[in-house]
């Protein structure tokens, strides 16, 4: 459903992406791994149009993507309700009209409630914990996608349990409800046993393929560190 | 209270100044959410120390202040957002340089023209001789601009406040917004500058927003007290000038402003507590 062609993108003179190529497949978990800055944040970006191609086409042959950007640029004190921020997810569907209808409403009110959100509905998001911003957020983008997540590390910084939950919602939204994932992840480890396939990302496209033959491949071995246990 | 306030509505200038003063402080009030949100506060005072050079030199050369007023600030607000957006400049030193700039301009336009007149005072601190006509029709059309913007864009202004990058992935763009802004912000300024004068207007930004940000907890409360908050402070702020002469109208609705404030602090402490 999502085809990346040849894409290269400079910033500020460097080369973050170049000839980057692969594709997505309706109902695949994918994750993308690599060192950093190798571009991962910047190829969800590029895939979402945010910054400039120097080459090469992105196309998304059907649905509509729901995005979880890296970290909320809102401040501390910023006075939003959790409602609020889940209801800005359906910003895309909004089109020309200026206010949201019952079919968003109906949309957010589901979502909250699958990701527990809902009781936390006339709370200040400013003032939850990290792990409950990320669900807010999740929650946010299942309301803007249709059928195509994208996650730019939405664990970092979270501790182990929060992570597990985190991935866990992940999960369900894939294998229930057919979401369509790519996930940018620093957690490598996890990255494996949970995506269908692994993209690893160094300026170019290192690896991709299934996480098996990734887990067998020399990069793979590599960088999940199993290189180190054997010495 | 009241009958001051009916007093006061008796005289046609003051009438004006208070018409001019609630649409602005609205206005103002709106976009001071945003403003004070994205960290942008600084921008409306150095726009309103613009506003003071351009207008003291437009005095100096002997032309409508307005037409010299307008297109400068307009260039200055775009020109602000840039600095601040640019790595390369820091920000908040953009906008002291541009301040003291343009007083520095001002002041020397005026004492060319032969020293601080009345008139130089008056758009420093302002005066509610000074509103005429056409700035209560230029206030209402400012009104009912930034007021359509803000019910019609509303969900908009939410998510390009609140999270940018995805507001941006979702189709509305940062950058027309901005611009927007910068716009509304300078138009804002100009109009309200005369009966607030250039050194207090941008009071009238930031001092509605933070008020409010400690009684509500979501952005549509902000929204809705700041504006409340802005107009009542005004109109409290303007009877408070009357009835006590030596208080400038502009430093009355300051001090009101700043009343509320104390008052809104108290309330939002309480609350924790309780």
């Amino acid at each position: 459903m999502l085809k990346v062609e040849n894409l290269s993108v400079a910033l500020g003179g460097a080369t973050v992406l170049e000839n980057v190529s692969f594709s997505v497949q309706k109902g695949e978990y994918v994750c993308i791994v690599g060192e950093n800055g190798g571009g991962k944040s910047t190829l969800l970006r590029a895939i979402l149009g945010q910054v400039p191609r120097a080459g090469g086409t992105v196309t998304l042959t059907e649905g509509k993507i729901g995005y979880l950007p890296q970290q909320s640029t809102a401040g501390a004190d910023f006075p939003a309700s959790v409602k609020e921020t889940v209801l800005s997810g359906c910003l895309g569907a909004l089109g020309w009209r200026p206010f949201y209808g019952r079919a968003e409403k109906e949309k957010a009110e589901r979502v909250m409630k699958r990701l527990g959100v809902w009781e936390w509905r006339e709370r200040s998001f400013s003032r939850l914990s990290g792990g409950q911003k990320q669900r807010v957020l999740l929650a946010r983008a299942l309301c803007a996608g249709e059928n195509l997540l994208l996650l730019d590390e939405p664990i970092t910084g979270l501790d182990p349990l929060v992570t597990q939950e985190l991935y866990q919602l992940i999960d369900q939204a894939h294998r229930e409800e057919g979401w369509t994932v790519l996930m940018v992840s620093h957690d490598v480890k996890t990255a494996v046993t949970v995506a269908d396939k692994i993209l690893h990302l160094g300026k170019t496209v290192r690896f991709f393929g299934t996480s098996e033959a990734y887990l067998a491949s020399d990069l793979g071995i590599h960088f999940t560190g199993r290189c180190c246990e054997h010495v | 209270m009241f009958d001051l306030l009916r007093e006061m509505l008796s005289y046609a200038f003051l009438l004006r100044a208070l018409a001019v003063g609630v649409m602005v402080s609205l206005c103002s009030a709106l976009l001071g959410v945003t403003l004070v949100l994205k960290k942008y506060s600084m921008i409306g005072d150095g726009l309103s120390h613009v506003g003071f050079g351009a207008m003291t030199v437009a005095l100096a050369l002997n032309v409508a202040p307005l037409y010299v007023a307008v297109p400068v600030m307009i260039v200055s607000a775009f020109l602000l957002l840039r600095l601040r957006q640019s790595s390369r400049f820091s920000g908040d030193a953009a906008v002291a340089i541009i301040s003291a700039s343009s007083i520095a301009v001002g002041i020397t336009a005026a004492s060319l023209a032969g020293g601080l007149n009345t008139d130089v005072y008056s758009y420093m601190f302002g005066s509610v001789l000074a509103v005429t006509r056409e700035d209560v029709i230029l206030a209402f059309v400012l009104c009912a601009a930034i007021l359509t913007f803000f019910v019609l864009g509303y969900h908009r202004i939410f998510a390009f406040t609140f999270d940018p990058d995805f507001a941006d992935a979702s189709g509305t763009h940062t950058r027309p917004f901005n611009m927007v802004f910068a716009l509304l912000t300078a138009a804002t300024i100009v109009v309200g500058m005369r009966v607030m004068g250039t050194m207090l207007i941008s009071g009238l930004i930031v001092f509605p927003a933070v008020t409010a940000m400690r009684l509500s907890r979501s952005f549509r409360g902000v929204t809705v007290t700041a504006g409340v908050i802005s107009v009542a402070a005004f109109v409290i702020g303007m009877i408070a000038s009357y009835a006590f002469s030596y208080i400038p109208a502009g430093a009355g609705v300051v001090l009101a402003n700043l009343l509320f404030l104390l008052l809104a602090s108290l309330v939002g402490r309480l609350r924790k507590t309780g």
